[in-house]
């Protein structure tokens, strides 16, 4: 799965959460909990999207390494192989 | 003979209006059934009945709006005669409230553990009562076309699919009195009722629940005399315990935060039991049953406090699953009216975008709320040395009619002391 790819499936995920939301404008370095008021009960949605959808399980302890759409793709990426 | 009346879902609402009946004339009902939607100006919500017996008729048609009161339904019940007394019929949450709570703890609870949805499913458009049809009848709604407004799913969908799916559909149908009436015009108005989906542009809708909140909150200001404590906990006894605990869970099972706390809460409301509970016609009336308001704040803006009900009486996997389907309801709709009127105490949690300190308004009848901001870490004096830790601010807003601060200041403590022996929770 290349970059574009998985911010595809990231915005599905993100979109599933807050559906009024446009996360196609994100940019790549903004905070998403607070650019589309993401509360802790729709953080953990998000973190159960990723595993869903990437297989990737993210422990509590990685929590705040994953604000922005660059931060989660990266994390991603190192663990996809 | 009983009535029906439409109740008052909240100290803010003054009319509802009748979206959708669950029931037709002749149908049987038990106590605590949901037997009709309602909308409030702030949610589509599914009113129970608090007696058993069979419809006699329907006053009220889908889409009348009608004032809080206004008898809704006749409801021949088996002890004939008996009627129903005003106070029962949810005119405030506190004298329904002891009548209604001796029925609640298994069956409820069970009812809660299994109607989670499943979060990473699509969210379905679907009427609250073909949700409800739904989940007793086993059928998986994003299996269904809807044929409602917006290709919402209605309960008719519902049904169909559900006869469908067994060749013996005679069976599956609710249970059908002798003395049936003809059902053609009721059936009529149920089948195409997509309620979720009528609700009024959001704009509207948002005004509504503009409305609704000041109502209440002037209200508060006006009556309550608040008094506010503090007290700053350290948090990391619990967020330690907690760690390892969900390391022991799947990613779907862990539990947030915020559960030890409302844990913590209800538990140190059996402690301090003055809190609980309600200030009505000039008297403090506690509530043995701890039924927490959780306020949810809506994506659209606005908020709803629906009650997890008995939350001292639940392990913190209980109420991290009641919470999870508590919030979803609140956002996709089916809230039922017990969990709008019962709540005894509320909770909030602004905690997420990092608030350290919440002076909270009451929500009136109640005499207490709990506010939470964001745990952060911070210098912290003990036994003579600094160190730092995960501080959490908790405050108290209590109505000085109903309790002094010296029992302020023990529920707090009470507080402290359970977040500390955190594997007792």
């Amino acid at each position: 799965m290349n970059k574009d790819e998985m911010k595809q499936v990231i915005f599905k995920i993100l979109k599933r959460i807050a559906p009024e939301s446009d996360p196609g404008t994100l940019a790549p370095n903004e905070n998403i909990r607070k650019t589309l008021d993401i509360d802790s009960f729709d953080a953990l949605n998000f973190f159960i999207g990723l595993d869903e959808e990437f297989g990737v399980i993210v422990p509590e302890s990685d929590y705040g390494k994953l604000n922005t759409l660059s931060e989660i793709i990266k994390y991603l990426s190192c663990r996809m192989g | 003979m009983a009535e029906f009346r439409m109740p008052s879902l909240g100290s803010d609402m003054q009319a509802g209006k009748l979206i959708e009946w669950l029931v037709e004339a002749g149908d049987c009902v038990k106590r605590r059934d949901a037997i009709a939607v309602v909308e409030t100006d702030k949610a589509t919500i599914e009113v129970e009945v608090y007696e058993d017996g069979v419809i006699e008729t329907l006053l009220v048609q889908p889409g009348q709006k009608v004032a809080v009161g206004t008898v809704m339904a006749v409801i021949r019940t088996e002890a004939g005669a008996k009627a129903l007394a005003p106070e029962k019929v949810a005119l405030n949450g506190a004298s329904r409230l002891r009548t209604e709570v001796e029925g609640l703890p298994g069956a409820e609870k069970e009812k809660f553990l299994t109607s989670i949805p499943d979060v990473g499913a699509r969210r379905v458009k679907a009427s609250p009562y073909a949700r409800r049809l739904a989940a007793e009848r086993s059928v998986d709604l994003s299996t269904i076309e809807g044929t409602g407004q917006n290709c919402a799913i209605s309960g008719a969908d519902v049904k169909r699919a559900a006869a469908a799916a067994s060749s013996q559909p005679a069976e599956i149908a609710p249970p059908v009195p002798i003395e049936e009436k003809p059902r053609a015009a009721s059936q009529k108005e149920v089948s195409p009722a997509a309620p979720v989906t009528e609700k009024p542009a959001a704009k509207d809708y948002q005004t509504a629940m503009r409305r609704a909140i000041a109502t209440a909150m002037a209200r508060s200001k006006r009556e309550i005399p608040h008094y506010y404590l503090q007290m700053r906990l350290d948090m990391s006894r619990t967020l330690r315990w907690l760690e390892s605990e969900n390391l022991k869970r799947s990613i779907k099972d862990r539990i947030l935060p915020v559960v030890p706390l409302i844990k913590a809460v209800s538990l140190a409301l059996r402690d301090v039991p003055e809190l609980n509970g309600y200030w009505i016609d000039d008297r403090h009336q506690i509530s043995e049953a701890i039924n927490l308001g959780f306020v949810i704040s809506l994506r659209q803006g606005g908020l709803i406090a629906p009650a997890i009900l008995n939350a001292d009486e639940q392990c913190l996997d209980e109420l991290m699953a009641a919470l999870r389907d508590l919030i979803m309801r609140t956002r996709s709709g089916g809230l039922r009216s017990s969990e709008m009127t019962d709540a005894t105490v509320t909770v909030t949690n602004l905690g997420d975008l990092g608030v350290e300190t919440v002076y909270g308004v009451i929500y009136p009848p109640q005499v207490a709320l709990i506010g939470f901001g964001k745990t952060m870490e911070q210098p912290w004096a003990e036994n003579g040395m600094l160190g730092v830790r995960p501080i959490l601010t908790a405050t108290l807003a209590a109505d000085h009619r109903a309790t002094d601060g010296h029992r302020g200041a023990q529920f707090l403590d009470a507080l402290n002391r359970h977040l500390q022996e955190p594997s007792n929770l």
